[in-house]
């Protein structure tokens, strides 16, 4: 579904991927780990337009969607969960919803898709007149997955879900993202909680100073030294 | 002092304070979306109240169509104020910015001297004084202030009820992600601009019913609006209403007890004070 091929970027004079080459197939979860720094909030940041592409190329089903602007992108079927959740604070869950429903074509179909959202995180509707702002951390995380499912995307892109929630809320999240998974989304998901995110996905790739590194089936990598290399490096 | 003045002035001052708080609303939200401070947005406030003038005593036209017109005009103006002066400064840095739109105050101001001098004009409207309690009420304040509250209360159902008005106070609070629902943020900044024009617009309809326009018009009511916007918390919304209050209060109930001089630095006093006292506004930045 979604290809990467020799995709090099990074900001102003220096280079934070090198020539990253990678595939998500349709109905697939694949991780993207790796140490801090190593690029990781910049592929996905490529991936929806917010982060222009030197040389390489970006397609989707095909068809290639580099140097898209990111409000394009979305409309082409990619939602973006990006790091630190970024929910709007000072609007309402509801609202903040409803902006995840912004394309036109989704909006259309907002009584239904806001509905399978809160079926899917009651707590959202319990909340849904209440300030995003005033949200635990784990539930405007949970605020931030249901915005992106608001424009009924083919793919998401989760950046580092589990940051700065405490460790049960950590489960949880993982149980959420596994659901939201078995509603046939396909997810590309940046991780730091290693050994949990590789038995929530199919495939993973360690990332190393803008270089992919290692590739391959999450059993076989769980096996390898994969989890040691991805917080330490090589 | 009779008191029934002070109760007069009063009003009076509620009466300023609703056309104040249009303007500065206009003001705050787009610097709370665009983050760039219109320094001419008074005069845009001044070119609508030439076009209601000229509109109706040169060319005769009823004074609601007039105003229509002048708010149809100052909204145009100020979606080319954003396509050709803000737009491509948007990633300057502020000081360019502010120079940017201060020359465009100074060419405003000189384009209007040029073309009309710098004679007061006014409409000398007819409208009647209303005597209520023993208080005499301007007709013209009374129709400015229930137009400024309908004006307001149209903008907040806009914001509140709207996709785009939603998408408007979302990107205020996060541009970034507002690109990552999928809205344009060139398109959400130029209907805010056109929204400011608007304002402003419509804030020229009702203050040539009760003032006279000449190409300085800006010097008095552009530091007032300003100081309003930063008392009330740039960008924030209700701030900007209480503060508009507060000032235009001040001014009205000040001038009565001194003189309109007298109160204007009373308010600049209090602006001053509060500034310091809290620096992001009475009621903070950005609601
Ligand atoms: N806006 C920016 N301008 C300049 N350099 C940046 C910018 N954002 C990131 N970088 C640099 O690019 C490199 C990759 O950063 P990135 O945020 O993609 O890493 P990451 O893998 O997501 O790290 P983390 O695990 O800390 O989130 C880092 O060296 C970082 O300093
Ligand atoms: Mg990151």
């Amino acid at each position: 579904m979604l290809e990467l091929q020799g995709v090099t970027a990074g900001y102003g004079e220096f280079t934070a991927l090198w020539d990253v080459t990678l595939t998500v197939n349709a109905g697939e979860a694949v991780a993207v780990v790796g140490p801090n720094g190593a690029g990781k909030t910049t592929l996905m940041r490529v991936i929806s337009g917010l982060v222009p592409i030197r040389t390489g190329d970006l397609r989707l089903d095909g068809r290639s969607f580099a140097g898209r602007r990111a409000h394009e992108i979305v409309a082409h079927g990619i939602a973006h969960v990006p790091e630190g959740r970024r929910i709007f604070p000072r609007l309402t869950v509801e609202e903040n919803l409803k902006m995840g429903g912004f394309l036109p074509a989704s909006r259309r179909h907002y009584a239904e898709t806001v509905g399978r959202v809160y079926d899917l995180f009651p707590v959202l509707a319990e909340r849904r007149r209440q300030r995003a702002g005033t949200l635990s951390g784990g539930e405007q995380q949970m605020l931030a997955i249901g915005r992106a499912l608001m424009s009924k995307p083919k793919l998401i892109l989760l950046d580092e879900p589990s940051l700065g929630l405490a460790p049960v809320m950590v489960l949880r999240l993982f149980e959420l993202i596994r659901r939201v998974r078995q509603e046939g989304y396909t997810i590309l998901i940046v991780e730091q909680n290693v050994r949990q995110v590789l038995s929530l996905v199919d495939r993973a790739y360690l990332l190393e100073v803008g270089r992919i590194k290692v590739e391959g089936r999450s059993a076989d990598l769980a096996e390898q030294d994969f989890v040691r290399k991805a917080y330490v490096g090589i | 002092m009779e008191p029934i003045l002070i109760a007069e002035a009063a009003i009076n001052g509620i009466l300023l304070g609703g056309v104040l708080a249009l303007l500065a609303l206009g003001l705050n939200l787009i610097f709370g979306v665009v983050d760039i401070i219109w320094i001419a947005y008074v005069e845009l406030v001044m070119l609508g109240m030439y076009a209601v003038y000229w509109l109706v005593t040169a060319y005769a036209w009823p004074l609601p169509l007039a105003a229509l017109a002048a708010v149809a005009l100052v909204t145009v103006l100020g979606l080319l104020v954003h396509l050709l002066i803000i737009a491509p400064i948007l990633s300057s840095p502020p000081v360019n910015q502010l120079l940017a739109t201060g020359g465009l105050l100074f060419f405003l101001q000189s384009f209007a001297t040029f073309l009309w001098a710098t004679d007061h004009r006014s409409l000398r409207l007819a409208l009647p004084i209303l005597e209520v309690f023993g208080m005499f009420l301007s007709f013209a304040r009374l129709l400015a202030f229930a137009v400024s509250l309908l004006a307001m209360l149209g903008l907040y159902l806009f914001l509140t009820r709207t996709y785009m008005g939603t998408a408007i106070r979302a990107v205020s609070q996060d541009r970034e992600a507002m690109a990552l629902m999928g809205a344009d943020a060139r398109k959400v900044y130029l209907v805010t601009s056109g929204i400011g024009g608007a304002m402003a617009g419509l804030a020229g309809a009702l203050l040539i019913i009760q003032y006279s326009v000449h190409p300085h018009f800006g010097a008095a009511f552009g530091p007032l609006t300003f100081m309003i916007c930063v008392l009330g918390g740039l960008g924030n919304m209700f701030g900007a209403v209480v503060a508009s209050l507060l000032m235009s209060e001040v001014i009205s109930v000040g001038g009565i007890i001194t003189s309109t001089e007298m109160a204007y630095v009373v308010a600049f006093v209090i602006f001053i004070v509060a500034i310091f006292v809290r620096p992001e506004g009475i009621l903070g930045k950005r609601e």
